[in-house]
């Protein structure tokens, strides 16, 4: 196989991304560590650089390397996202990192190089090209986890993920295996049409299907394979928490979809039964643990856990329409199900590290007591987030919800349409709380006292870019439907 | 004499399910290391089994990928076990309990 310097200029904005991340690698040693702050600009800069890239590339459809990568409005979707919250993630961080005492230049530069296995994993288009992504994704993340050497749980959190995420990799990559068996080839379009000859009931494909459900299902965090999330998203710090919840899901759920759909298309009325198993168990059990958490990352993480469950609906809805039905829309849901969860859950995640003072942790739900007296600016911001997440009108999450609870009607599943309607209003009251907690609550003697609630510069520019896509997108969603919807029809 | 590609099929599988199994049941973190990578192994004699069986190279160029990958991944993960052995004394699953599994 040869490539030529056109596929390198295909795929230019993950090259750019890598080769950021080297310069700061490389360059971070040099600096005294007050100089350090100039690698979060240098990190910022390129993001701003791939993103004006990747938007220029909507509409067209290209090959790279032979069928490794495919460029098209899918994998543009997706990376404009991630570009976006790799962003985000720098701005909090900046900040945060100071907060925490972490000097850490290389810090940015595993941001980006997780980022960039994410970008490939969205934009690949056979499996070996998944497979790498993902583990630059998760190598990446593992680290970033356990950053806070000083701190137990941060590294425990660490190794927790990293045996898991190992294990999960693990399972998948031998489904991969045995798809190759079966089909003779890794490449998704190939696969696509082998099973579509050999029909639906050989049993290696079925077997490899359940084993890369049961490999996505750790990297989406899915019941039962979300044992890992609760305690990786508490123990590690607040930003790469923030980042591992929204990013890493997101380039999942792409490359997911991309393998479930073009790859094993054929099989999907015997996947859709396996997904909406899945699905509901996480609708059920994500929102009913997280009623009795007490720290609220844990509940963050319950609550994402149970948003993989709703965005999961579109997916089956997906797989259970008819040959050429609405299939098209359940996908265009889940896009858009999940670029609303980005703003709500990041934003949410923004306002608790915030909260992070000096040595005190932030993080017990009891800590938010009477914030909008301390602080009523954040107190409102986290209000409309917690709002958003519960999916009550007119945020960004109501709408998302809508989408996809109509795709499970369309599609016949009116009855798993009432179960998350039903999982959505037990999810109110555990968002509620912290509202509850926030203004019905007198600052205690050991809250009033606690020092400084600053909004520095980069944070105020996080949360006013999350609470400006929660609101803006929940009044006017219509953009984002059809930059969905379009990306959606490169896919099929 | 050949041998037929269902026994390589049935040695892989019969790995995989060792490394399954040594992770879900063993205890100390570098066991549940290795059993990471006899569940990899695994996937490797499948790859180039059936490499072999459809005369495609495919395959065998997943397996060097997937080689390099794990030696990644055990580099990092032993980075880590190292910096958490440095703050707990210990490598034992059940003595993290800072946060609940």
């Amino acid at each position: 196989m040869t490539f030529s310097s056109g596929d390198l200029l295909l795929v230019l904005p993950e090259l750019l991304v890598v080769l950021a991340a080297c310069t700061v690698l490389a360059v971070e040693p040099l600096l005294a560590p007050p100089q350090r702050d100039g690698l979060a600009w240098l990190s910022l800069g390129t993001l701003a650089v791939c993103m004006g890239l990747i938007a220029s590339r909507i509409g067209h459809r290209a090959e790279a390397f032979g069928g490794l990568v495919t460029i098209d409005d899918y994998g543009s979707f997706w990376k404009l996202l991630l570009c976006f919250v790799a962003g985000l993630t720098v701005l909090l961080s900046y900040s945060y990192l100071k907060e925490e005492r972490l000097h850490i230049g290389e810090y940015y530069a595993f941001v980006l190089l997780a980022l960039s296995g994410m970008m490939v994993m969205v934009s690949a288009t056979d499996l070996l090209t998944i497979y790498l992504g993902t583990e630059l994704m998760s190598l990446s993340l593992y680290v970033m986890a356990g950053l806070k050497r000083s701190e137990p749980r941060s590294l425990e959190a660490s190794a927790k993920y990293f045996v898991l995420g190992a294990f999960s990799s693990g399972i998948m990559l031998y489904g991969v295996s045995l798809l190759y068996g079966a089909t003779g080839s890794t490449r998704l379009t190939v696969i696509g049409s082998a099973i579509a000859n050999t029909g639906s009931d050989a049993p290696l494909p079925l077997v490899a299907t359940v084993l890369l459900a049961a490999g996505f299902g750790f990297k989406l965090a899915l019941v039962p394979f979300h044992m890992w999330t609760p305690d990786v998203y508490q123990g590690a710090p607040t930003s790469v928490t923030a980042f591992m919840a929204v990013a890493s899901k997101a380039a999942s759920f792409g490359a997911f979809l991309r393998v479930f759909l073009e790859g094993l298309g054929g099989l999907k009325t015997d996947w859709s039964v396996l997904l909406l198993v899945l699905c509901v168990a996480t609708l059920v059990l994500g929102n009913s643990v997280a009623l009795v958490q007490t720290n609220i990352k844990r509940m963050l993480a319950y609550s994402s856990i149970a948003h993989a469950g709703y965005a999961m609906i579109g997916v089956v809805a997906a797989g259970w329409a008819a040959e050429g039905g609405r299939d098209a829309a359940s996908v265009a849901s889940v896009l858009l199900y999940i670029a609303v969860y980005v703003f709500m859950t990041f934003g949410a995640f923004a306002v608790v590290a915030m909260l992070r003072k000096g040595d005190v942790e932030g993080e017990e739900i009891e800590d938010f007591t009477g914030l909008a007296k301390r602080h009523p600016l954040g107190a409102f911001m986290m209000l409309v987030f917690m709002v958003s997440l519960a999916g009550i009108p007119p945020t960004a999450g109501f709408i998302g919800k809508f989408y996809v609870f109509m795709s499970a009607v369309e599609a016949g599943l009116a009855w798993l349409a009432v179960i998350a309607l039903i999982f959505a209003v037990v999810s109110a009251y555990y968002y509620l709380r912290v509202v509850l907690v926030m203004y019905m609550r007198e600052p205690t003697e050991g809250t009033e006292t606690s020092p400084r609630l600053v909004l520095s510069p980069t944070l105020s520019i996080v949360l006013a870019c999350a609470i400006a896509g929660v609101v803006m997108l929940g009044l006017y969603p219509s953009p984002l439907v059809s930059l969905a919807t379009q990306a959606v029809r490169a896919l099929q | 004499m050949t041998i037929p590609l269902s026994y390589y099929v049935i040695l892989s599988a019969v790995v995989f399910l060792t490394g399954v199994l040594g992770v879900l049941i063993r205890r100390n973190i570098i066991a549940i290391l290795l059993s990471v990578e006899l569940m990899l192994n695994a996937t490797n004699i499948n790859f180039v089994a059936f490499s072999r069986y459809l005369e495609d190279l495919g395959g065998q160029v997943f397996v060097f990928f997937a080689l390099t990958v794990a030696a990644a991944e055990v580099a990092v993960g032993l980075a880590i076990i190292i910096a958490l052995h440095r703050s707990r004394e210990s490598i034992n699953v059940e003595d993290f309990k800072l946060l609940k599994w």
